[in-house]
């Protein structure tokens, strides 16, 4: 089992004829991920690679295929507009990987598409894996930019804000044999389509997830909510990390989201909260898995 | 990006906001021109402000002694020996660091006669993704500390961004400041006008402390932001050229200007370890690891998740004019990015700038076997690591040697 999407997912790519989607989009799919149709507006009756048809919009693209899950790979300026199409299309998952959405598009974004079933995830953030039976985890989705082979299929879910910090938690749990039932990196962004809670809450429900690590940074109090809900709700053993400890304050680090703003945000009180809700807390970056390993049962 | 009080104010000034007459100028000729006009118009008092992104500038001491970087003038003589004391000088403030900053600009408005003060600011609110409102009674101090001290004087207000501020919304917050009669509406324009400016100009803060009821020669009173703190959005700026044009590159550190034109992500720090490491998160977490281990990071730097041999020959370069920086961590998570082509990047920045300070590499990932063969048979001295934790134990150990 697993959480948001499942080997057999079928996933469409709104800017899979760009550069940096359509790189990876031939990755997900070397992956055997079921990639069944990109979207660009013009270019309807093409195919990508001869093999994924094109569409010109999201709604068509997905009554076509069956697609009910999308990633944007759209330039920033276009971003907001390539979300909205996609939930209004009733797709039941939108990963947005685009990094430099301004934020005022994403609080509209947000606010826009309350109430409607679609999830969002992103912007600014490295995807969603369900890794596969396969050799390096093939047969997996993996909807993003992540890396498929560093996953193994297994029953630890991986949520995070960071990307590369998130493949350095993937490959500690790998290297020790333990495989992850989903990993999601939420992006560092100041508006999320979805929290760390929002996630953890569906690890928590979810059979096929054993244990949760959940990987946050300065900035915003994320963290301080998702360890809150843990304390009184979570009866699965969670680990975690925070990135920005030595990080001063008042300037952004690489993420948009990560900067301590009139003392608030600090490395410091996110980990007295987690470590107040009995989360494991890794004391060096290494120690990751180690600090997951710790607690499992 | 931030802005100069001058810059914000006329953005405020377009939304509709109040804010005493004035210019910025860069001589001190100009600054007695622009007080003679002020004084003309009936002005009694004119205020000479140092435009430089950083607070305390009322307290702030120059160099050469002369104190302060905001003056209330009562003749344009007098503006114009202040605007000599301090044009090109540098001052140092609570916020500055030692080294200060040197005064390029000056804002010369009407000295207002200030009634009563209030603080007004407009933020994103990061738990529940929509703009906040926040205004205090108590204006002119550091919120932070009224927060502390006296949060009920705190009053908070949430928008929906898909309706605005609404102007009912507005009036009941001039009320909560504790305006009355006509104020009332002048202050709700005000901070209508304040809210337009965030949203319209995709400002990711905007700040106004103090602001004012003044009176004018004729003892009528109105509202005004007598201060303003902006910063934008970096993301948005390819919808505002007006805006992006105002970035002033004397307010930024030499090395993170130059950083961002190869598209590094850098940020100098105080301390003698330097990193370079892809992604965010990752670099702040090895920041992180080299502290633990007994070491004190000497920058931020993130060179992103498909670095080129000349980004990073770029970040060698700029790390090495550091000159507090005694050794350096290269930290590499090559996820789909080749390690290989990584390591031959670093060979080839390690050659072109006759590196002489101790490197430690630690490369995972795709494709680590060749990038570690690479680096073993470069001929270099580098020492190579098999975790985070190794290779900040390691560049620790080496920046203490």
């Amino acid at each position: 089992m697993a959480i948001l999407v499942k080997p057999d997912t079928k996933v469409l790519i709104q800017g899979i004829t760009g550069n940096f989607g359509g790189r990876h989009t031939r990755l997900s799919l070397d992956y055997g991920s079921q990639i069944v149709a990109g979207v660009t507006p013009g270019k309807t009756g093409q195919k990508f690679e001869d093999q994924v048809p094109i569409f010109d919009g999201v709604a068509e693209a997905a009554r076509e295929t069956g697609a009910t899950a999308s990633a944007i790979f759209v330039p920033p300026p276009f971003a907001a507009d390539a979300i909205l199409e996609a939930v209004d299309a009733g797709l039941e998952l939108v990963v947005a990987i685009t990094e430099g959405i301004p934020v005022r598009d994403m609080i509209e974004v947000k606010a826009a598409i309350q109430g409607s079933s679609t999830r969002l995830i992103g912007p600014n953030c490295p995807g969603v894996v369900t890794p596969g039976t396969g050799k390096d985890s093939q047969g997996g989705c993996r909807i993003g930019i992540a890396p498929g082979y560093i996953h193994k299929a297994g029953d630890i879910g991986v949520v995070s804000r960071s990307g590369t910090l998130t493949y350095e938690a993937v490959w500690q749990l790998t290297c020790n044999g333990l495989g992850q039932s989903t990993c999601v990196g939420i992006g560092g962004d100041p508006v999320p389509g979805s929290t760390h809670l929002d996630i953890i809450k569906l690890f928590n429900d979810d059979p096929g997830t054993r244990g949760i690590i959940m990987i946050g940074e300065i900035g915003g109090s994320a963290e301080e909510e998702a360890a809150a809900w843990i304390k009184e709700n979570c009866n699965k053993p969670v680990a975690g990390f925070i990135a920005g400890t030595t990080a001063p304050p008042g300037r952004r680090m690489g993420h948009a989201g990560a900067i301590i703003s009139g003392g608030k945000g600090t490395a410091e009180a996110k980990i007295t909260a987690m470590e107040a809700a009995g989360i494991s807390v890794a004391e060096t970056p290494s120690q990751m898995a180690d600090a997951l390993i710790k607690i499992l049962k | 990006m931030n802005l100069h009080e001058y810059q914000a104010k006329q953005l405020l000034t377009r939304h509709g906001v109040e804010v005493p007459g004035g210019q910025p100028c860069t001589t001190a000729d100009e600054a007695r021109a622009i007080a003679e006009g002020l004084f003309a118009e009936g002005q009694e008092m004119v205020v000479l402000k140092i435009q430089i992104h950083s607070g305390g500038r009322g307290k702030g001491v120059f160099k050469d002694g002369f104190k302060g970087g905001v003056h209330l003038c009562k003749s344009a003589d007098d503006v114009h020996e202040k605007a000599k004391a301090m044009l090109g000088n540098t001052i140092v403030t609570k916020q500055t660091g030692e080294a200060g900053r040197r005064v390029h600009t000056l804002l010369v408005a009407s000295g207002e006669k200030i009634v009563d003060e209030f603080y007004l600011a407009v933020l994103l609110d990061r738990e529940t993704s929509q703009p906040l409102i926040m205004a205090s009674r108590e204006g002119g101090v550091d919120i932070e500390e009224v927060a502390e001290t006296n949060p009920d004087a705190i009053v908070k207000l949430q928008v929906d961004p898909l309706l605005g501020l609404q102007p009912y919304q507005a009036r009941n917050l001039a009320k909560a400041l504790g305006l009355g009669g006509k104020l009332i509406h002048s202050g709700a324009r005000l901070i209508s006008g304040v809210y337009k400016t965030w949203w319209e100009c995709d400002a990711t803060m905007v700040e106004i402390n103090p602001l004012c009821i003044v009176e004018s020669p004729d003892d009528s009173q109105k509202i005004a932001a007598v201060d303003a703190k902006i910063s934008i959005d970096g993301n948005a700026l390819h919808r505002h050229k007006d805006i992006a044009e105002m970035r002033d590159l004397n307010e930024e550190a030499e090395l993170e200007v130059e950083a961002s034109r190869f598209d590094l992500n850098y940020i100098k720090l105080e301390g003698s370890v330097a990193c370079l490491v892809n992604g965010a998160g990752l670099a702040m977490a090895t920041m992180d690891a080299i502290k633990h281990y007994g070491g004190d990071p000497a920058n931020f730097l993130d060179v992103g998740g498909s670095a080129s041999t000349e980004q990073v020959t770029a970040a060698f370069r700029i790390i090495l004019k550091d000159p507090n920086v005694k050794a350096i961590l290269v930290n590499i998570f090559g996820g789909i990015m080749n390690c290989n082509t990584i390591a031959e990047g670093v060979v080839a920045a390690v050659q072109e700038t006759q590196l002489a300070l101790p490197l430690v590499v630690r490369l995972e990932g795709n494709n680590v076997e060749a990038g570690d063969s690479t680096l073993a048979n470069s001929g270099l001295s580098l020492i190579t690591a098999d975790s985070m934790a190794d290779a900040a134990k390691k560049v620790v150990a080496e920046a203490a040697a």
